[in-house]
C-alpha cells in the first residue's frame, strides 16, 4: 500500500495530508475558516431541508427559482468555461495554454461538484430525482437532459483529470475531446431550459444557449486566471516561463471573450427595448431596481472594468490580474443572477391588464438561500486551496503532451526541440546559453 | 333612348297622403336591406380580422376529437361576480393549503369606459392540447391524461425542480409541501369526476353560471354548444404561446346565454355538416 503511495506521489506529483499540514499557520488558518463557513452553510441548508423550504427561503409561486438557483448556474458555467479554456491547450493542441491544463479540469470538477452541492438544496425531492430520472425519462425535457448531460461531464472530466495525473495523453485528449462535447453540449442545454420556456419572454429564444457557451468561455478565463495568478501567491515555484506564456495568451483570450459578451449584452439591451415583454425588465436594469446590479456589478466589475485592466496588465502584472479577476468573478455572478431573477419578474398575466399582474415581482434571497449558496462556494474554494497543496500546485514534470524530437526543460518548463544528433545538455546550453 | 322633359319646378306636390302603407314599408324595407348588407359585411370583415390577428370563435381554437369525454370549461367573463366562492369550493374539495390556490379570480379594470368599470377574470390551469408544463418535467410526474385530456400529476415522481411552475404560462401550479410534490387543478378529477360527478366544484358552486364545465366531445354539452357558436367571440387566454388551452372565455351576456340554453333559433357551427 504505501509503495503505491510513493508510485502515485511520484507518478501523479500527490503530496497527500502531509502537504497540507505542512503548510503555513495562516493558510490553515484560511482553509479552516472558509471550512468553518461552509459547514456553517451547510447546516443552515440542511436546517431549511428539514423545517421546509417554503418557510425560509423567499421563492414564491411566481418566482419560484431563486439564489440558489443563480449560484448554481455561475458554479456550472465556470465549470463548464475552465474545460473550454483548458481544451484549447490540451484536447486541441495549443502548446502556450498546455501549463493550466491540470489545474483547470481540476477546478472544473470542483466548481461543478459545488454547483451540484447548492442545488441539492434547491430541489425539493433530490433523491426521488436519483430514481425516476433513470425510471420515467422524458426525453422533450431539458430539465432531464440537464441532470443526464451535466452527471455524463463529470464522469467524463474525472476520466480525463485521471488520465492527465496518469501521464497517459493520448486517452486524456480522446476522454478531453468527448467531455468537452459532451459540456458543451450540458451547458447550451442549461441555456436551452430558459430559452425554451416561450412563456417567459425575456428568456425566450436561441440567445441564451448561444450567450450561455460564449459567457462560460468568459468565466472559465476569467477564473483560471484568478486560480492559476492566486496559486502564484501561494506557491512562486509554479511561475515558470512556460506558466508566464500561458498568463499571457489566457489575458488576451479573457479579453476576446469579454469584448464577446460586451457585444452580446449590448444588443440585449437594444433588443430588449423594443419588445413588450422585454420592455420593463430592461428599463428595471437601466434605472429600476436592478440598476445597481446590471450597470455596476455586471457592466462595470464584470466587463469594462476587466477589459481595462487586463489590456493594462499586458498578462504581467499578475497582482493586477489577480485582483482583476477576483472583481471580475464577483460580477459574473451577478451577471448570472440577472439572468435568472429578472426573467420571472413579469408576472404571466401582465399582459393581460389585470391589477393582480400590473406590477413587478420582486425577490430579495433570504438568509436560508445566502448561506446554502455560500455553502457551495466555500467547498470550492476549501478544495481549491487544499488541491493546491495536496496535489503540489498542479506541477507535473510533464503534464502536456511533448512533440517528438522535444523534451521539457527542466529549468523553464518549456517545450524545447533537439537539433539532430544533440543531446539534452547541448539543446540546454544552445537555448539557454550559460546553462 | 330617349328620357322625357319634365319641369320639376312646375310640378304640383301631391303630398305623402297619397302614398300607401304598404309602399312606404317597401322603401323602409330596401333602405333597411341596404344599410344592413353594408353594416353587416363591414362587421363581418371586423371580427373576420378579429379572428385571424388574436382570437376568433372556439370551434377554430378548440381540437377535436382528440379525448372522450374531452372537459374543457367556458368561462362567461361578464357573469362573474367575485364572489369567490369557487375558490373556497376549490380549496375545500381538494385540501388547497392556505399559502396557495388553484384558481382565483382576477379583477381587470377600465378606465373611460362606459358602460362598465370593472371585470372579472377566473383563472386556472387550462389543461392545454400542448402543455408546456409536460414538456419541461424530467420524470413525465406531470402528464396529460390520454383519455381525458386533464393534465395531473404522479406525485411520487416529482422530483421539485419546479421547471413546470416556470413553464406554465398561467401561473396554474405550486409547490405542496405536505405532497412533496407540485400541486395543480385537475378539474376535480381524483375528488368529483372520477366519483361519478359531472361538475367541477368550482363550476358547481358558480353562483351565476360563469364557470360553465362539460364535454368538449358531447354536442348536447353546454360546453360545446358555448364554444362553437359564431354569435359571440371565444378566446383563450395567452393564444401566443401556442398551448391550445381547454379552458375558453367569452363575454357571455344573459341574452345570449338565454338563446343557448333553450336552444331556440340559436345557430352554432357544427362541424360536421361542413
Amino acid at each position: 500500500m504505501s509503495e503505491m503511495m510513493i508510485n502515485i506521489s511520484e507518478k501523479w506529483g500527490y503530496h497527500g495530508v502531509a502537504a497540507l499540514k505542512k503548510a503555513s499557520p495562516g493558510y490553515k488558518m484560511v482553509i479552516g475558516f472558509f471550512a468553518l463557513v461552509a459547514l456553517a452553510g451547510l447546516l443552515v441548508g440542511l436546517h431549511g431541508k428539514f423545517v421546509g423550504y417554503r418557510h425560509v427561503y423567499n421563492v414564491t409561486k411566481e418566482i419560484p427559482w431563486g439564489m440558489l438557483i443563480s449560484a448554481y448556474i455561475f458554479c456550472v458555467v465556470t465549470s463548464t468555461g475552465l474545460c473550454i479554456v483548458s481544451s484549447f491547450g490540451h484536447v486541441f493542441g495549443n502548446e502556450a495554454l498546455m501549463p493550466i491544463a491540470k489545474r483547470a479540469v481540476f477546478l472544473s470538477i470542483i466548481f461543478l461538484l459545488g454547483g451540484f452541492c447548492i442545488i441539492f438544496f434547491d430541489i425539493e425531492n433530490p433523491f426521488r430525482m436519483a430514481i425516476w430520472n433513470v425510471i420515467s425519462p422524458n426525453f422533450r425535457s431539458n430539465m432531464w437532459w440537464m441532470g443526464t448531460l451535466y452527471g455524463a461531464y463529470m464522469v467524463f472530466m474525472m476520466i480525463e483529470y485521471y488520465c492527465l495525473l496518469n501521464q497517459n495523453h493520448t486517452v486524456s485528449r480522446i476522454v478531453g475531446f468527448i467531455g468537452l462535447t459532451v459540456g458543451i453540449a450540458a451547458h447550451s442545454n442549461l441555456g436551452g431550459i430558459f430559452g425554451m420556456l416561450h412563456g417567459r419572454p425575456f428568456w425566450y429564444g436561441p440567445y441564451l444557449p448561444i450567450y450561455f457557451i460564449f459567457s462560460a468561455a468568459m468565466s472559465g478565463g476569467c477564473a483560471i486566471l484568478f486560480f492559476t495568478t492566486l496559486a502564484a501567491k501561494i506557491n512562486p515555484e509554479i511561475m515558470n516561463q512556460r506558466m508566464e506564456r500561458a498568463v499571457k495568451s489566457l489575458t488576451l483570450l479573457t479579453i476576446y471573450f469579454i469584448a464577446t459578451i460586451i457585444f452580446f449584452t449590448i444588443w440585449k439591451v437594444i433588443t430588449g427595448l423594443v419588445s413588450e415583454g422585454k420592455y420593463p425588465i430592461i428599463m428595471s436594469f437601466l434605472t429600476g431596481d436592478y440598476a445597481i446590479n446590471f450597470l455596476f456589478f455586471e457592466v462595470f466589475l464584470g466587463m469594462v472594468l476587466p477589459l481595462f485592466l487586463l489590456i493594462l496588465s499586458r498578462g504581467r502584472r499578475y497582482t493586477l490580474i489577480m485582483w482583476t479577476t477576483g472583481l471580475m468573478m464577483i460580477g459574473i455572478f451577478f451577471m448570472r443572477y440577472d439572468i435568472v431573477i429578472p426573467g420571472q419578474m413579469v408576472p404571466v398575466y401582465h399582459s393581460l391588464g389585470v391589477v393582480e399582474a400590473s406590477h413587478l415581482l420582486s425577490y430579495v434571497p433570504s438568509f436560508h438561500e445566502i448561506m446554502a449558496s455560500i455553502w457551495g462556494l466555500c467547498f470550492i474554494i476549501v478544495a481549491y486551496l487544499a488541491g493546491e497543496k495536496m496535489l503540489n500546485g498542479h506541477q507535473l514534470q510533464k503534464h502536456e503532451i511533448v512533440p517528438e524530437g522535444a523534451y521539457i526543460c527542466p529549468g523553464c518548463g518549456g517545450i524545447h526541440y533537439m537539433k539532430e544528433g544533440e543531446t539534452m545538455e547541448e539543446a540546454m546550453k544552445r537555448q539557454h546559453g550559460s546553462w | 333612348m330617349k328620357f322625357p322633359k319634365i319641369d320639376f319646378d312646375a310640378m304640383k306636390n301631391e303630398g305623402t297622403g297619397s302614398v300607401t302603407a304598404v309602399e312606404r314599408r317597401k322603401f323602409l324595407k330596401l333602405g333597411f336591406a341596404i344599410a344592413g348588407v353594408y353594416a353587416g359585411g363591414k362587421i363581418l370583415s371586423l371580427t373576420s380580422l378579429v379572428g385571424s390577428a388574436q382570437a376568433s370563435t372556439g370551434a377554430e381554437r378548440a381540437v377535436q376529437d382528440i379525448y372522450s369525454p374531452h372537459y374543457a370549461m367556458v368561462i362567461r367573463q361578464s357573469m362573474c361576480i367575485d364572489c369567490e366562492r369557487c375558490v373556497e369550493a376549490c380549496t375545500k374539495t381538494n385540501d388547497v393549503p392556505d399559502y396557495a390556490y388553484r384558481t382565483r379570480i382576477l379583477t381587470k379594470k377600465y378606465i373611460g369606459t362606459l358602460d362598465k368599470a370593472v371585470e372579472f377574470i377566473p383563472v386556472l390551469c387550462n389543461h392545454c392540447n400542448n402543455p408546456p408544463c409536460v414538456r419541461g418535467c424530467p420524470t413525465k410526474a406531470t402528464y396529460k391524461d390520454p383519455v381525458t385530456g386533464i393534465v395531473r400529476m404522479e406525485n411520487k415522481k416529482c422530483i421539485g425542480c419546479k421547471t413546470c411552475m416556470l413553464a406554465c404560462p398561467y401561473d396554474a401550479r405550486y409547490f405542496n409541501e405536505e405532497k412533496h410534490a407540485i400541486d395543480k387543478c385537475d378539474f376535480c378529477w381524483e375528488k368529483r369526476l372520477s366519483k361519478g360527478e359531472t361538475q367541477t366544484g368550482c363550476s358547481a358552486a358558480c353562483p351565476t353560471g360563469a364557470r360553465t364545465f362539460g364535454d368538449l366531445s358531447d354536442p348536447n354539452s353546454i360546453v360545446y354548444k358555448l364554444v362553437h357558436q359564431i354569435q359571440e367571440e371565444v378566446w383563450v387566454l395567452r393564444p401566443e404561446d401556442n398551448t391550445k388551452p381547454n379552458v375558453f372565455y367569452m363575454k357571455g351576456t344573459i341574452g345570449s346565454v338565454d338563446a343557448i340554453l333553450k336552444g331556440s333559433k340559436f345557430k352554432y357551427f357544427d362541424p360536421t355538416k361542413v
